[in-house]
């Protein structure tokens, strides 16, 4: 059936809960790649925190490193030709990086899971659902196969595929886009992680499913009072579902903010033009506002800040020095709870 | 051969399209003049009249059977007029991107006829649908596959003129490549160049340089920029504005972001499992829909505004898109409308305006197939 909710009962617990704390700390995270042409610097020095029950999206175009840092988190990175020069990755008091290998496969999927953009490349074509999402159990538990595929049942009645027990025995191209990343989303949830990271999860859908897929995704993350962290390039996503938002551009987080001071008041040059930038459902506009120029190539990023070039804003120091992320405050110095900017003018960019 | 299917349902009683002038001529020569006489500003340029394309599921090896048809476009028609930008949007499988096949006469229509400047394309051969050709050209979704990846920047928009060499004479062309390129905003120097030196931003502008070459009047846009990052589509969306002002071109925009349609089209049709479900300006369709599918789809997209979106009802559709090769009875989307009645399974809803709205002065008096077509508002906030 159809559901409409009206606004009234949108508004629901989002945050805070019993089993609360902070889960994952990223610090100073640095990746870079070597290849052929030079070493591409992918991630410089990236600090970000996700406590239960928090949904920290990442926002970032293509090759703003987004996606290589989850990777990072994961352990799933390719080494070589990927590195992590410096940095720590601290999950529940425990720098992941110091972790001999098999300390992290314990933690990889029991603890933190990962929800893939693209389900249909993710699933392996030629074994059922049912024997992937009984995997997990298999692996990690040491169940029977019998009882693994009963699991993997119930796994598909929770995410809400219709038919589960008829269809656990089904390929992955028997199912719909939709219902391809339901079964990602249930193999993320099988041993009930404490932090699932999703990368694009509703790119490749259309706009009705990803309204079922994301409102599924919500429901279960406060069900479970998990932390997730949210890789997308969709700012309209993000304002549906987020808590607290971190800006990337070249590798580096330019703005962190709360998921309403954000849209409503923007800190950064390249925030603020992303914003202008996106045709509005509501209201049509007559010309879009176009940063100019084109996102940096990873094997040289300009010197100073890496938005210089693109930047409306920029002046001579902005080619100098790079500008640390800094606490945004109000006009007369009241804190901003949350709030970052990584820009020589701040100030000028939020205050007007 | 397969036995062409007879549509068997009612075609629709469309009001929004205008008589068709049809124009008879005798030999090629009177084709082609036909078709290079100039259209005035807001008259229709192309017509589509009850376009059906079904693609035949045949069963058997040596003697193939058919045992059914996906029905990707039943029955549409509308008209893009001279210099407007149509938008049409659906979910993947409505048969958006078959439609725009068909216009290109890339498929071959299984029944109904397309208009272009009053002559029936889905029959021209020869002289005449070449000079069709050129008037019609398509960009394409995938900038990263759409270009030969061994041909330079030079060749691949210098293309066209090796088929229609009467636009550009064999000494002209590197420089009318130049000017395409710089028309088009890249240095007119890479023309050497090849695809993979440029960014997904640079290659749709490439692609959108072919697409210029032979100065159409109907350029065909099949998701120009869904491959784009939001910083790079904006700056594309722009210069289509500009390449339309500046050449007078008539734009069919194809796309499931309904944000970006909004913002390009002048009207918009709403397509649903090979049907259109409503037709409007784009103020009747975003701010007064009235097909349950339509406020669906609308309300469905996530606005990048917390605060508007926390004052918005929003309606979430349950299940897929049925099979177009075995579409549902009566109304196609009833198996997932929320007002479905008996009536729906039974009669196909026409498109037209709702008979309520018929006398009225509203903007929700627009083509609108639903039995119980009202109006709602649900892009703006409450």
């Amino acid at each position: 059936m159809t559901i409409i909710d009206k606004p009234a009962d949108v508004p629901a617990p989002r945050s805070g809960g019993e089993k609360s704390g902070r889960l994952l700390d990223v610090k100073d995270l640095h990746v870079e790649f070597h290849t052929r042409d030079g070493v591409v610097k992918a991630v410089n020095g990236v600090n970000y925190s996700v406590d239960a029950g928090e949904t920290l999206a990442v926002l970032g175009e293509s090759g703003s490193g987004k996606s290589v840092t989850a990777q990072a988190i994961m352990g799933i990175l390719d080494m070589p030709p990927g590195k992590i020069p410096q940095g720590e990755i601290v999950f529940r008091g425990q720098d992941m990086l110091k972790m001999s290998n098999e300390e992290r496969r314990k933690v990889r999927g029991r603890k933190i899971a990962m929800i893939f953009q693209d389900a249909l490349s993710s699933l392996n074509p030629v074994l059922s659902v049912g024997y992937q999402l009984g995997e997990m159990f298999r692996v990690h538990e040491g169940m029977s196969r019998k009882q693994s595929k009963a699991k993997a049942v119930e796994l598909m009645d929770r995410v809400k595929i219709p038919a589960a027990k008829e269809r656990v025995n089904d390929y992955p191209h028997q199912f719909s886009g939709g219902m391809r990343q339901r079964i990602m989303i249930a193999m993320a949830l099988a041993l009930e992680p404490d932090l699932i990271i999703a990368d694009e999860p509703t790119t490749a859908l259309d706009v009705t499913v990803q309204a079922q897929v994301m409102d599924l995704l919500a429901e279960l993350q406060r069900e479970y009072n998990m932390g997730l962290i949210l890789i997308t390039h969709d700012l309209g996503v993000v304002a549906d579902v987020a808590d607290k938002i971190a800006v990337m551009y070249a590798g580096r987080i330019v703005e962190t903010a709360p998921v309403h001071e954000l849209y409503k008041r923007p800190a950064h040059p390249y925030t603020r033009g992303l914003l202008d930038s996106i045709p509005r459902l509501d209201q049509k506009g007559s010309e879009l506002y176009a940063i100019k120029g084109l996102p940096p190539n990873l094997l040289k990023i300009p010197s100073g800040c890496a938005f210089n070039p693109r930047c409306p804003k920029a002046q001579d120091i902005c080619r100098t020095e790079v500008p640390p992320l800094v606490p945004v405050t109000e006009r007369d110095g009241t804190d901003l709870a949350g709030r970052g900017s990584a820009c020589h003018f701040w100030k000028e960019t939020i205050h007007g | 051969m397969a036995e062409v299917p007879k549509n068997d349902e009612p075609t629709d009683a469309t009001p929004n399209v205008s008589e068709v002038e049809t124009v008879d001529a005798e030999t090629p020569e009177e084709a082609v003049a036909a078709i290079e006489a100039p259209v005035e500003r807001g008259e229709p340029i192309l017509q589509v009249r009850n376009l059906v394309k079904h693609f035949p599921l045949t069963q058997g090896v040596i003697v193939k059977r058919q045992i059914g048809a996906v029905k990707a476009v039943d029955g549409i028609s509308f008209d893009l007029y001279q210099g407007e930008t149509l938008g049409i949007v659906g979910e993947s499988g409505c048969g958006k991107s078959t439609v725009a096949k068909l216009l290109m006469t890339l498929e071959q229509a299984t029944a109904g006829e397309v208009f272009y400047k009053g002559q029936d394309i889905t029959k021209l051969s020869g002289r005449a649908l070449k000079a069709v050709r050129r008037n019609i050209q398509m960009v394409f979704q995938d900038p990263y596959t759409s270009l030969n990846p061994r041909m330079t920047v030079g060749d691949i928009i210098g293309e066209p003129f090796e088929i229609h060499p009467e636009v550009a004479p064999k000494g002209s062309r590197r420089q009318k490549v130049q000017d395409l390129l710089d028309v088009v905003g890249l240095n007119p120097e890479y023309i050497n160049r090849y695809p993979h030196q440029f960014s997904g931003g640079q290659r749709q502008r490439i692609g959108i340089a072919r697409g210029l070459a032979l100065n159409p009047e109907i350029i065909i846009c099949d998701e120009p920029v869904s491959a784009l990052d939001v910083s790079v589509q904006a700056q594309v969306i722009n210069l289509m504005e500009k390449l339309q002002d500046e050449f007078n071109l008539s734009y069919l925009f194809i796309a499931h972001d309904l944000s970006i349609v909004r913002h390009i089209s002048d009207r918009v049709g709403v397509m649903y499992l090979g049907k259109m479900a409503e037709i409007g300006s784009d103020e009747q369709i975003y701010d007064h829909p009235t097909h349950p599918y339509t406020q669906a789809l609308l309300s469905a997209v996530p606005v990048p505004d917390p605060e508007a979106r926390e004052g918005r009802e929003r309606i979430i559709l349950t299940g897929d898109v049925p099979s177009p090769a075995n579409p549902p009875s009566g109304c196609r989307f009833r198996t997932r409308c929320w007002k479905a009645q008996d009536k729906c399974a039974q009669e196909v809803p026409l498109l037209a305006i709702p008979e309520r709205f018929v006398d009225q002065d509203t903007p929700a008096a627009h083509e609108s197939a639903c039995h119980f077509a009202e109006e709602k508002d649900v892009v703006h906030a409450a």
